[in-house]
């Protein structure tokens, strides 16, 4: 389990998240939504210790990542894996090394092993045939399943994942979710998926947060969204059109 | 002024963090051997094209000014030797390299940074600015002085092919001239110096690379400032070197 506990995040003298506190469960998909700028990736930098928090406290189980010294926090993070809003994948490797670069990094598995589990990785998350491609000659969708696989390669206990459906159509946008869906459910992952996609939302949100302006404006499940009576978050979650029109039918 | 203290206290910053044990030995050479041959190797063949052409026309304009029956003629031989040795095989190669190689550093870290692939290396636990950053500085220190060499034998190779047909000078004179009152030394300081620029040029680019924000405008920002910043660093230390060393 993740704690977030009065997190604050200053940068020069703007503040960007206000006296956060949240608390993130295993086996379940917790989202984090909000406006563009809101401070969803900044609470998750954070979080990931990407950036360092002005003040307050993240535990990791109970310990502290913003006590931690710096050998070990490389420990912790080898237990965390990332998938980045853009991939992140290392253009100058094939999808097959991008994925063995952690193994190879941090597990002292031959050669052959290491090609196997990323096979067994890639395969998981559908990808076939394209093991020896660059992230270049591979689609967006594809690219961001290679950056799932890296991100599950070593076992993950926590799994953190920045837009990963931006930028994709409709389809392939469902088909990362229910693959960060599913495999969180498979390996028991504390997944905090950030996302402004409503659609995600309701497909795989088991615990959402809404920040608004950098600060906590409500918590709660998918089901509860429509009723949170939270003025912000009905705006956010009303803003189409289509949204209002499916509030219009419920409240008939 | 405060900008400059500013850059050079996280420039030592960064080279602190790049100087520590890599996380994997293998890894480390496996990297050092691909930025040997993305930055060394092919940089050859603009080192030795450049050398030649300035070695013959460093031959030609010294016969040009040497144009005195009281001088001797083998002067324009080891007037040219002396200036590839001392001047332009170091320094100015330095400086042609810091346009190629340190333009490259910078935008390739720049764009990773990005990308948030360097994010996704910190990410993992490992030591980007290790992993990325030292096996650049490795291979390129590591590799110049076989740079320096190569431009030393084509410049003075050039100029004898510009013997062949320059009024006043004859291929037999020039390579007297070459091959007259040699100061070995002369070579063991142009390579001290090349080694000095190399980790300037790769250190001083990999730091504006590293740092880069923003999108491509600021890649290419940063790919400005590395060439820029460290080949003014290189000329200084031309001179500090000079002094110190002869």
């Amino acid at each position: 389990m993740i704690e977030v506990k009065n997190v604050c995040k200053e940068f020069s003298s703007q503040k960007v998240l206000n006296d956060i506190c949240a608390e993130f469960l295993p086996g379940k998909t917790n989202l984090t939504i909000g406006q563009s700028g809101s401070g969803k990736t900044v609470l998750l930098k954070c979080i990931a210790g990407l950036h360092n928090v002005s003040s307050g406290d993240i535990l990791y189980d109970g310990r502290s990542f913003t006590a931690m010294n710096e050998k070990q926090r490389k420990e912790i993070r080898k237990e965390m894996g990332m998938v980045f809003q853009g991939g992140a994948l290392f253009d100058s490797n094939t999808v097959e090394e991008n994925v063995m670069f952690p193994l190879e990094m941090f597990t002292h598995m031959t050669y052959d092993e290491r090609r196997e589990r990323a096979h067994e990785c890639l395969k998981r998350v559908n990808i076939i045939n394209a093991e020896k491609k660059y992230p270049a000659e591979i689609s967006g969708g594809m690219q961001k399943r290679v950056a799932i696989a890296r991100a599950i390669a070593l076992n993950p206990k926590y799994l953190y994942c920045d837009e990963p459906n931006s930028g994709l159509d409709p389809v392939t946008s469902i088909v990362i979710d229910n693959l960060i869906k599913d495999i969180t459910i498979e390996y028991n992952i504390t997944t905090i998926v950030n996302t402004h996609d409503m659609n995600s939302v309701m497909e795989i949100g088991d615990k959402i947060i809404f920040i608004y302006k950098g600060k906590k404006f409500w918590q709660g499940t998918s089901s509860d969204i429509f009723q949170s009576g939270v003025k912000e978050l009905d705006d956010f979650v009303f803003a189409s059109s289509r949204m209002k029109q499916i509030r219009a039918l419920q409240q008939k | 002024m405060l900008n400059i203290f500013y850059h050079t206290g996280r420039y030592f910053l960064l080279l602190k963090r790049v100087f520590s044990r890599p996380e994997r030995g293998r890894v480390f050479l496996r990297q050092t051997v691909r930025e040997t041959i993305n930055m060394g190797i092919s940089s050859i063949g603009i080192v030795l094209i450049i050398s030649m052409f300035m070695g013959a026309v460093c031959a030609i304009q010294m016969a040009y000014n040497l144009q005195n029956p009281i001088i001797p003629r083998y002067l324009i031989g080891l007037g040219t030797r002396e200036t590839l040795l001392l001047e332009f095989s170091s320094t100015i190669v330095a400086l042609i390299l810091a346009g190629k190689v340190g333009s490259n550093i910078a935008s390739e870290l720049g764009t990773m940074r990005v990308t948030e692939q360097i994010d996704a290396l910190e990410m993992m636990g490992v030591n980007s600015a290790c992993y990325l950053i030292l096996p650049k500085i490795t291979a390129f220190v590591f590799f110049i002085p076989v740079l320096t060499i190569f431009s030393m034998a084509i410049g003075l190779l050039g100029g004898y092919v510009a013997s062949f047909g320059t009024v006043g000078l004859t291929p037999h004179d020039y390579v007297v001239g070459i091959t007259s009152f040699f100061k070995p030394f002369y070579v063991t300081y142009s390579l001290i110096k090349s080694l000095f620029f190399a980790f300037i040029i790769a250190s001083v680019s990999s730091y504006h690379g590293y740092y880069a924000g923003g999108g491509a405008l600021e890649v290419g920002k940063a790919s400005t400032h590395a060439v820029v910043h460290s080949s003014i660093i290189v000329l200084l230390f031309n001179l500090i070197l000079t002094k110190l060393l002869l």
